[in-house]
């Protein structure tokens, strides 16, 4: 567990050295919100948004945004770098264990997704009255499942990506998708019924996040598949992790 | 006491056989050296040795373990530094070695290695900040910190400058004083003379010697050039005569005596003899390059 810490806080620091990673990871989300939230018919309840406002109805898909920046993007492409550079080959020959370099990993760009969506929905709140998820419990539960799926995928394409243009192609098909189906692209108002069905259970799953948000349980079937899908893909990532 | 032994060693990659049948033992407490030119399978062979890579046939030990059965085992007491790796550019010297230190059951004092590595003054400095030579003395230090018995340094000191370069084989051999066996592999003559206390020459995948240096350049021919300007003409049979000359030629106003034994003693004391002083003296011996090219039929470059 010691090496475990260690590894852990030096990640950290070496993201907090990294001013642009870090910096668009955390605000972008946040700028987005501030941006839409600026427009005043965005900000009024309307009969095409369901009757509710569309920047209530969009959070959720700002969370899948920060979810998908960091779980797609940036810990794809730490990874990748590590192993094209010969880092994970320094370490390869050490008695270190992969999962343990992969768990040091998730854990920092977990934290920083937190911190992330914290500052969004804390944004969204005060310059916009945004409130708050109406079910914190199903909230949390639907975004830890969801977070842990995404990056559990992520760490996949991490760990079998040989080099850093492959791990970025692969993760960015992959972003797409979850953008797309969590409704970043086109709001899913406008989308067909079956697209929507398919984005419930397409990881981290935005209407868990919505209904949650809106103080409904979120549903079971699309969790259980969040949470199948983070065990699933963690476990075969760090079995296929190849360290050069 | 062999620490190291390596059998019949066999590893193909696709339908390319990178070790052809490698067979060597390392002693306790010696630098052993790996020499051949690139893409012999010097790095495939202690990859092997490290556990990193499973070999498709022959016999392993190290430090009495199976480096594919006891590979963490063997970790904790082996540490390597590999060509082609790096660390995250914004690492900082002390920061790497505590976490390395942080890998292993029983450290080394990290800021004792870095001082003995002289990289006292850079504790704070960031990976990307180092020169070529502070980066391998890091490697070094990262190699030693689990408190190995055995260390593997690959391409210690290519992309070196020439002080940086000597000031790394120093380190070399105070790693070896401290008790450490070394496997050193390089393609430059002049390291392997330098440092190994034996080395083993491979070429194309198999070994083609096994010697000292000395050893090894012996091999390429006992054959030894004395060429001096005498400072009076010489019968060349007063030289000829003598048992340790094959050969002499004039080469203008130069005589070149071949030979071999204590070549150049037989020389200057018939010299002497006559009062025949001899300027220019020089003397060629063999080196591990002629060894080198005696024993595989080409140069290695350099």
């Amino acid at each position: 567990m010691h090496s475990f810490w260690k590894l852990t806080r030096t990640e950290a620091r070496l993201l907090v050295r990294e001013p642009m990673t870090f910096g668009v990871a955390l605000l972008l989300p946040t700028v987005l919100i501030l941006g839409l939230g600026a427009v005043p018919a965005l900000r009024e309840p309307s009969e095409e948004f369901d009757g509710v406002r569309f920047i209530d109805y969009f959070a959720p898909s700002v969370v899948v945004m920060v979810v998908a920046i960091m779980g797609l993007t940036s810990l794809p492409a730490i990874m990748a770098t590590y192993r094209e550079r010969g880092m994970l080959r320094r370490m390869w020959t050490t008695p270190v264990h992969p999962a343990k370099l992969l768990g040091a990993q998730l854990t920092v760009s977990l934290a920083s997704t937190v911190v992330s969506v914290v500052v969004v929905i804390a944004v969204g709140r005060l310059a916009y009255g945004v409130p708050l998820p109406q079910h914190p419990l199903g909230f949390a539960i639907a975004f830890i499942l969801g977070m842990g799926a995404v990056f559990a995928i992520g760490l996949l394409i991490a760990a079998l990506a040989p080099n850093n243009r492959l791990a970025t192609g692969l993760a960015t098909v992959v972003f797409m998708v979850v953008m797309f189906f969590g409704g970043v692209y086109v709001p899913r108002f406008f989308m067909p019924e079956a697209i929507v069905r398919i984005g419930e259970f397409t990881p981290p799953g935005v209407q868990s996040l919505l209904d949650a948000w809106n103080g409904t349980a979120p549903a079971a079937g699309p969790l259980l598949i969040m949470g199948g899908t983070a065990l699933l893909f963690g476990a075969v990532s760090a079995k296929v992790f190849k360290w050069e | 006491m062999p620490v190291i032994e390596v059998k019949d060693l066999v590893k193909d990659y696709g339908s390319h056989r990178a070790v052809d049948g490698v067979s060597f033992t390392v002693d306790e407490g010696e630098i052993f050296g790996i020499l051949g030119p690139n893409g012999a399978g010097k790095t495939t062979t202690v990859e092997c040795v490290e556990g990193l890579r499973t070999p498709d046939s022959g016999r392993i030990s190290v430090l009495g373990l199976d480096p594919g059965r006891d590979g963490a085992e063997l970790k904790q007491m082996l540490g390597a530094q590999l060509q082609e790796s790096s660390l995250p550019d914004k690492m900082r010297v002390e920061e790497a070695l505590d976490l390395y230190s942080s890998f292993y059951r029983d450290p080394a004092d990290a800021k004792r290695l870095i001082d003995m590595l002289g990289l006292g003054p850079k504790r704070k400095t960031q990976y990307a900040k180092l020169s070529g030579g502070q980066r391998q003395r890091l490697s070094i230090a990262l190699a030693l910190i689990g408190r190995p018995k055995v260390a593997v340094l690959d391409e210690l000191t290519t992309g070196l400058d020439p002080q940086a370069r000597r000031d790394t084989w120093e380190l070399v051999e105070e790693v070896r004083d401290s008790g450490v066996t070394v496997i050193l592999v390089t393609h430059f003559m002049d390291e392997a003379e330098r440092l190994c206390d034996r080395l083993a020459v491979i070429d194309s995948g198999k070994v083609v010697a096994i010697d000292t240096p000395a050893g090894l350049a012996e091999r390429a021919g006992e054959e030894q050039r004395v060429r001096f300007r005498p400072s009076a003409p010489l019968d060349d049979t007063l030289l000829l005569d003598l048992p340790e000359v094959t050969g002499v030629e004039h080469a203008g106003a130069q005589t070149v005596v071949t030979g071999r034994g204590n070549l150049l003693h037989a020389v200057t004391s018939v010299l002497a003899r006559k009062q025949i002083v001899a300027a220019d003296l020089r003397v060629d011996q063999a080196s591990l390059d002629d060894a080198f090219v005696a024993l595989t039929g080409r140069a290695l470059e350099q």
